[in-house]
């Protein structure tokens, strides 16, 4: 018995401790730097506790970078256009992942695994050499453009990169799968008898889907959209490959003040407020989601 | 009224349906007329076909032969929303994202009702089913004789011309039991609801349908009505499904008029039996109800057919009091007595001597 209990305690621990140490832990340590000021040397950043002006030790925690996060305008504007992205390709990873899934779902049983597998297929290649991939489709003279010219169905190339389309298209591509499989997880617990249930009663087969099959799916929407929706604001290779200068994401703008500017603290306090704006809600959200569903 | 409804043209017809999975006929080349008003009961083992049956008449499964006519019109080409039927599922099928008042009333509100009128039939049908205090639950917080009784509303609640109920009561108690089918019967009397209800429980069938299907392996063995069923079972296998009975395996030795007489293994005697004139020779069974087997300590005067055993079991029923007699054969007989006659009478005890005799009329010859 207590045995038991405390292997359980043990089973419990091991992952919180594995969270503590490389997720916490390094969190506090960005935050700290976020407090700090730019300093030229290695590391760059001043410490957090150190002589003052007056020579006393004392707490050095400056509120500065913050406040220039807020004040230029490039941050927030960078910030909204990665909501903005992040909210569309959302969007669109949904409109295409919810038939995709529900198709698998309801394929025959021997089929099912096949149908998953295509849909994590590209994870088997690497991330960026598929992003650089659409470079090839996508450029001026690139494969798309060049088949249409050759059709003859446009006579010159359409602008298909570097521009707010290539970053939606990417990031599309880029999460569908994670948007596919929680959705297939919970299409494929949905017991086809209720639907024969809605029938029964009168209801055809588009009113059960908006009655029955929608709403006891969203555990899965709500699932998929924040699998996807978190990494995409924080995406930076996407917009960096494939986006031009009015795509301007957090994520490259964090790159940017890390590694071109070595700015560490305005960096860290990007990270930070990044993680506050868009985690908590979503937290918020989800918590407030997960306890509407009665079990 | 063959049919036990208002006779004229069946309301339901089944034509040589039949059904395979993988190649193995779950249901056989059944056909049945039933009538508009009746209350039809198909009995029969797990998997003999009863929910297949079912499914098909809903629309949910295609018969691979066959048709299926409600009030004439064949429904081949009707999908399961657009025919006048509601099927109660066996495993109830409620939707877990509504609570038990928005699933009862999610037929209604197909039809377009208006909301007022939705609201005062849910709410009288979950009276009916004792389900009006948990209106507001979810289906996941029932237990499962609620969730049943949730889903009885649901079927109910439309009053559609044919009612299909798979094991409807299955889950409730048996004073709940009996209340719900005394609602049933008087649902069907007012509106004139067709029901076809399958069922497990023998005395459930018996009790409050008009006409009763057994089924066996995908084909209907016997239909008739609850009566004719128990009195004169078509086979051994629907008078051993059926109630209690004792089955004896034996020859026609002597047949005269309307009357045979067959030798048994394990017995000396000739059983005297009424029955259709058979042959010398031919093999039959013989099924006699327990409570048609008179027992007596003392020898009984006349009887027509007359055996002794020991007695090896006593089981007090309430009403009425089971024995287990072994004859001399080994072979175990049942018989029932009314409590009533047994405090009366001479008592046997277990371990006596008894004698045990019956009518002529009492068995059944079978031949299948
Ligand atoms: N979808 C299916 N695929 C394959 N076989 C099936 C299918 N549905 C039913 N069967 C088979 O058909 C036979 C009849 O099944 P059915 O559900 O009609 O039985 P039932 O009489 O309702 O039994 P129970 O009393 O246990 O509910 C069974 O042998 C079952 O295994
Ligand atoms: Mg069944």
């Amino acid at each position: 018995m207590r045995e038991g209990r405390a292997g359980r305690r043990a089973v419990i621990a091991i992952p919180y401790l594995w969270l503590l140490l490389f997720f916490m832990v390094p969190f506090a340590i960005v935050l700290k730097i976020s407090f700090a000021e730019t300093a030229l040397g290695i590391p760059p950043f001043t410490p957090l506790i150190g002589p003052d002006d007056d020579g006393k030790t004392s707490l050095l925690a400056s509120l500065a970078n913050y406040r220039l996060i807020g004040d230029d305008f490039l941050y927030l504007r960078a910030y909204l256009n990665s909501l903005k992205f992040a909210a569309g390709a959302t969007v669109c990873c949904l409109l295409i992942g919810y038939p995709l899934a529900y198709g698998i779902a309801r394929a025959p049983r021997a089929w099912r695994g096949l149908l998953l597998m295509l849909v994590i297929l590209p994870f088997w290649t690497s991330y960026l050499i598929r992003v650089y991939a659409w470079i090839g489709l996508l450029k001026g003279n690139g494969i798309i453009n060049n088949l249409l010219i050759w059709a003859g169905l446009i006579g010159d190339p359409l602008p298909l990169l570097n521009n707010a389309f290539a970053v939606y298209l990417g990031l599309t591509y880029s999460y569908l799968p994670y948007m596919i499989l929680p959705l297939y997880a919970q299409l494929e617990k949905l017991d086809p008898t209720l639907l024969e249930a809605a029938a029964d009663l009168g209801c055809p087969p588009s009113r059960a889907f908006w009655n029955v099959t929608l709403p006891l799916s969203l555990p899965g929407i709500a699932a998929g959209c924040l699998l996807v929706f978190i990494p995409m604001v924080g995406e930076f290779v996407i917009p960096d490959l494939l986006g031009g200068p009015d795509t301007l994401m957090i994520g490259k703008v964090l790159w940017d003040e890390f590694f071109t500017n070595r700015d560490w603290p305005v960096a860290s306090a990007l990270a930070v407020s990044m993680l506050v704006l868009v985690v908590i809600p979503m937290a918020l959200l989800r918590k407030h989601l997960g306890g509407g569903e009665a079990r | 009224m063959p049919l036990g409804g208002d006779g004229g043209a069946p309301y339901l017809r089944i034509e040589g349906v039949t059904k395979r999975f993988a190649g193995h006929a779950a249901v056989n080349n059944v056909s049945l007329d039933i009538g508009r008003g009746e209350f039809f009961a198909l009995l029969g083992p797990s998997g003999c076909g009863k929910t297949t049956l079912l499914r098909m008449l809903a629309g949910f499964e295609r018969p691979d032969a066959g048709a299926i006519l409600i009030d004439g019109q064949d429904m081949a080409q009707v999908p399961p929303y657009l025919r006048p039927v509601n099927m109660m599922f066996q495993s109830y099928a409620l939707f877990p994202h509504m609570t038990v008042a928005s699933n009862v009333g999610f037929g209604l509100r197909q039809d377009k009702r208006p909301k007022d009128e939705i609201a005062t039939r849910v709410s009288k049908v979950l009276d009916l089913v004792h389900m009006g205090r948990h209106a507001q639950r979810k289906p996941g917080q029932l237990s499962g004789g609620e969730r049943q009784r949730v889903a009885l509303a649901r079927a109910l609640v439309k009053e559609p011309k044919l009612l299909l109920l798979d094991e409807p009561m299955a889950a409730l108690d048996r004073k709940l039991r009996e209340e719900t089918r005394f609602e049933l019967v008087r649902i069907q009397n007012r509106v004139g609801i067709t029901f076809i209800m399958v069922t497990h429980d023998q005395e459930e069938a018996m009790t409050t349908a008009s006409r009763v299907a057994v089924m066996q392996s995908g084909n209907i063995v016997q239909v008739g009505t609850p009566r004719e069923v128990y009195e004169q079972p078509a086979t051994r296998f629907v008078a051993d499904f059926i109630g209690a009975v004792n089955l004896f395996d034996g020859k026609v030795v002597e047949a005269r008029d309307g009357a045979v007489s067959v030798i048994v293994e394990g017995l000396d005697v000739p059983i005297q039996a009424q029955g259709a004139p058979l042959a010398a020779g031919t093999a039959v069974s013989l099924a006699i109800r327990p409570e048609k087997i008179v027992l007596t300590a003392a020898k009984p005067e006349g009887a027509s057919n007359l055996v002794q055993g020991v007695v090896r079991e006593i089981a007090y029923r309430g009403d009425l009091s089971t024995y287990r007699i072994d004859l001399p054969s080994q072979k175990a007989v049942r018989a029932t007595v009314p409590n009533i006659d047994r405090l009366a009478g001479p008592a046997v005890e277990v371990g006596q001597q008894a004698w045990l005799s019956w009518s002529v009329s009492a068995p059944v010859v079978l031949t299948q």
